[in-house]
């Protein structure tokens, strides 16, 4: 279950975001998960509060978004929806498409508790 | 139900007395930041010192030990190699390796089921690189999680053993999507097999848009000819980069491949299938 250790990577990454806001927590957590990045969205709901215990991340809500899969064919020129098992361009068949999306692994945002002697950031 | 943004939990996000507001800072920074730094840390060692790293990946039982004895017993007179063994537990395949040898420092990882990054780099400082041709990592047997950390290797090569099944591609796409060469094991069992196919291991490759080569061999009984030339390549690519380095801005006087235009010799076009 390398989830777990993805999730100890993610705690670090937002502390450090929070850390850089003076914020002294993480409400919340949003990730972007492809499914050819190789990682279980629900192993990795159940690791998130076994790595974000005494972090500022601990009780944070964790959201994830799975985006599809998708190829480039260079013969066609077309992009298009994918298989996991199943990259070649569903349009002519050709096998050597070039992958586009779906195996992002990616932190997008953190919600961040502001302290009251801090200023209020505005969202951007 | 909470107020503030309608979910089921009840007052989940309830400031706390010294808190105004909430506030989302976007990120857009990849999860293996951390490893992928300490991969790219460990490559800027390996390339310094000259040589090919090759980190083999397969499901437990599928040969990487035997195919590491058959190797050593092929390439040791000629080449320096060395091992990085990761297990669970137990030194029995770093016994096995150093009783060829070879250099070979044991990673137990206890729990884990991959090795990372940070692993390799502390194994490869137990290492003199400067004095080896071709380093092995010898990966946990796992078809799943190894594939989502980058090691720093130069290239990943994932066995298939043929009572595993010829499907294994389909099954395992992120394992076989990251390979830059398949090496079907143990076809001496081939006979006995009937439903394995090696063609097909190729075909399921195709469709996962991978131009990795497969090799069909068998460990025990040969011939490894086309591993050992594959591998010889390899390194024959690293010292050429290491040794004629391409100067930036000196391009239009190279008469070989540079590093921004690499040869189609080795890697293919899967050699970074993570962008």
């Amino acid at each position: 279950m390398h989830e777990l250790s993805l999730c100890r990577s993610l705690i670090r990454q937002a502390s450090r975001v929070a850390a850089e806001h003076g914020a002294p927590s993480i409400r919340r957590v949003c990730l972007r998960i492809g499914p050819l990045s190789g990682v279980e969205v629900e192993l990795m709901r159940e690791a998130f509060p076994l790595a974000s215990h005494d972090t500022p991340a601990e009780g944070a809500r964790l959201e994830m978004a799975t985006s599809p899969v998708r190829v480039h064919c260079p013969r066609c020129a077309q992009e298009a929806e994918a298989r996991v098992n199943d990259l070649t361009c569903p349009h002519c068949g050709h096998w050597q498409t070039r992958l586009i999306g779906g195996d992002e692994l990616l932190l997008v945002s953190v919600d961040l508790a502001s302290a009251s002697t801090e200023p209020l950031v505005p969202p951007s | 139900m909470c107020q503030t943004c309608g979910c089921a939990l009840p007052d989940h996000l309830r400031p706390e007395t010294n808190e105004r507001d909430v506030h989302t800072v976007a990120v857009l920074e990849g999860l293996k930041a951390h490893n992928d730094a300490a991969a790219r840390h460990n490559r800027a060692h390996f390339d310094r010192a000259g040589l090919l790293v090759v980190n083999l990946m397969s499901s437990p039982g599928a040969g990487k030990t035997r195919l590491l004895e058959a190797t050593i017993e092929a390439l040791g007179g000629r080449y320096r190699l060395a091992v990085i063994e990761g297990d669970l537990e137990t030194e029995n395949d770093a016994r096995r390796i150093r009783a060829k040898g070879v250099p070979t420092v044991q990673i137990t990882t206890g729990s884990a089921c991959h090795l990372d990054a940070t692993m390799v780099h502390r194994a490869a400082h137990a290492l003199a690189l400067d004095a080896l041709d071709i380093l092995f990592i010898e990966n946990v047997g796992n078809l799943v999680c190894p594939a989502s950390f980058d090691l720093g290797q130069h290239a990943s090569v994932t066995l298939l053993s043929t009572p595993e099944g010829d499907d294994k591609p389909l099954k395992y796409p992120v394992m076989f999507r990251a390979s830059d060469l398949v090496l079907v094991t143990k076809t001496d069992l081939l006979p006995v097999l009937d439903d394995f196919n090696v063609a097909a291991v190729a075909e399921h490759m195709r469709r996962l848009a991978s131009t990795a080569p497969v090799l069909a061999m068998s460990s025990k009984t040969g011939p490894l000819d086309a591993w050992l030339a594959w591998l010889e390549t390899g390194l024959a690519e690293r010292r050429r980069r290491v040794f004629h380095p391409a100067a930036p801005g000196d391009e239009g006087l190279l008469t070989r491949p540079g590093p921004n235009h690499p040869g189609p010799s080795f890697l293919g076009n899967l050699a970074s299938p993570e962008p």
